[in-house]
């Protein structure tokens, strides 16, 4: 058996971080895309596209996102579709963090006054233009904060895919665990590592928030 | 020819009969005010001249552009119709030539160039040349208020509708708001504004329509009714204001 130095195990697990990372970003940037489309629905006059949104909004707020990787990993290879780890947890990722992100767009489009949609109805632009124009620009100032507050949760959710074989810094860390029976100090550095993740992210948020309530 | 012709206007909220059959015309260039205690659907009404409220029997034309009962098709009614706010509803995030440029160069596409110049030529109109960079923020209500006339009269509509627009400023910036009013009456713009500016109806107004209950309860010259109401209605309400 060979010996393993803590430098070792550190430097395998920022090795594995680095897709804990990419991950992350992909959940975020493509769960915010179709993110926007759900909120679009979810705030169109519509019907049917807004009852598919909250259908939507519900289904993957409602069901744990473990359960979703399983569905898609093991249930579409059984209809013989070869899913990889990675396209099995960046789609996952993608509609678990859709569905937050598109109920929290909601709440801070819906916090827009009623004046202003009707200002500009008033001047005859279309629901995409008052969208596109008006309502987002405010929306977004009041959306950056939970918006980033929320991206530390996508980080650690990403940590759930390590039991689809995805090696990320879970799984990863489970593996060196076992080679070294070092559990202790191994899921005390991930434990450190999320932290050293996340933490910027929520600092950054709480600063947001405040600088937003002192600016107009 | 009337320029505004509402037809046997109804409007329901549930069970709440607001509007119990509107029938009113307006002539180009008139000035028209309505009056009326609160409640009377003299907001609904004119919320429905744009297409802000919808409605369930009638109908509505304005300059050749018909509305009917269930129509969601508004833009060539909006693009004839301006519309003014009791609370301003300008758009916080743009500065005030931002505000009257938007809809020009969004919905008629106009060039940057002819709606930044367009925009000035507004903002001057409402005495406000120098305040094209300020935010609505920076600025009075009065100064707010007049932004939203510009920004509305940018899109050169035939009618603009004023919806309370002095009741939310305070009283000494009451005057600069009708000044530009009176103005755009003066420049034969027609207008059709709910007020509770009773002296500012008489002077300026064309027609005058006392809302009552949901339906117009008595119309005609300023100065003839506001003299000699003819309803105890009316003349209760006018004693009420005075």
């Amino acid at each position: 058996m060979s010996d393993f130095s803590l430098w070792d195990i550190i430097r395998n697990l920022l090795l594995a971080g680095r897709w804990t990372v990419l991950l992350s970003l992909i959940a975020f940037v493509c769960g915010g895309l179709v993110g926007i489309a759900i909120l679009m629905m979810r705030t169109s006059s519509a019907r049917l596209l807004r009852q598919f949104a909250v259908m939507y909004i519900e289904l993957f707020q409602g069901t744990p996102l473990l359960m979703q990787l399983f569905l898609l990993f093991f249930g579409l290879s059984l209809t013989g579709m070869q899913v990889s780890p990675w396209l099995a947890a960046s789609v996952a990722l993608t509609l678990f963090t859709s569905a937050y992100l598109a109920e929290i767009w909601r709440g801070c489009v819906e916090a827009i006054p009623r004046g202003q949609w009707e200002a500009s109805a008033s001047t005859a632009m279309t629901y995409m233009e008052q969208m596109r124009h008006v309502i987002l620009p405010q929306a977004l100032r009041i959306a950056v904060a939970p918006t980033v507050g929320f991206s530390v949760q996508v980080v650690k959710a990403t940590a759930v895919t390590s039991i689809i074989g995805f090696v990320e810094l879970t799984k990863a860390g489970s593996m060196i665990s076992n080679a070294t029976f070092a559990p202790f100090t191994v899921y005390g550095l991930i434990a450190l590592m999320y932290f050293c993740l996340c933490f910027p992210l929520s600092l950054y948020a709480r600063r947001l928030e405040r600088k937003i309530n002192v600016s107009r | 020819m009337s320029l505004v012709s509402i037809n046997g206007l109804h409007k329901r909220f549930g069970t709440h009969h607001v509007l119990k059959g509107i029938d009113l015309r307006v002539k180009e260039g008139q000035v028209t005010a309505v009056i009326g205690r609160s409640g009377s659907g003299k907001s609904t009404l004119l919320r429905s001249i744009n297409g802000l409220e919808s409605f369930d029997e009638g109908s509505l034309d304005v300059d050749g552009v018909r509305i009917t009962v269930g129509q969601t098709d508004l833009r060539q009614l909006r693009l004839k119709v301006g519309m003014v706010f009791q609370q301003f509803n300008l758009y916080p995030h743009l500065t005030a030539g931002q505000n009257v440029m938007l809809a020009p160069t969004v919905v008629k596409k106009t060039g940057k160039q002819q709606a930044e110049a367009l925009a000035r030529d507004a903002l001057a109109k409402v005495g406000l040349a120098d305040r094209f960079d300020s935010f609505p923020d920076q600025m009075s209500g009065g100064q707010q208020q007049r932004v939203a006339i510009a920004r509305a009269l940018a899109m050169q509509p035939k009618i603009l509708l004023c919806d309370e627009i002095t009741s939310a400023l305070d009283p000494e910036l009451v005057n600069e708001v009708l000044a530009v009013v009176r103005k755009l009456a003066e420049d034969g713009m027609t207008l059709i504004m709910v007020t509770h500016e009773m002296r500012f109806a008489r002077e300026v107004g064309d027609q005058l329509v006392f809302m009552h209950q949901g339906k117009i309860h008595e119309q005609g010259d300023p100065k003839t009714l506001f003299a000699a109401p003819s309803t105890p209605e009316l003349a209760s309400f006018i004693s009420s204001v005075s």
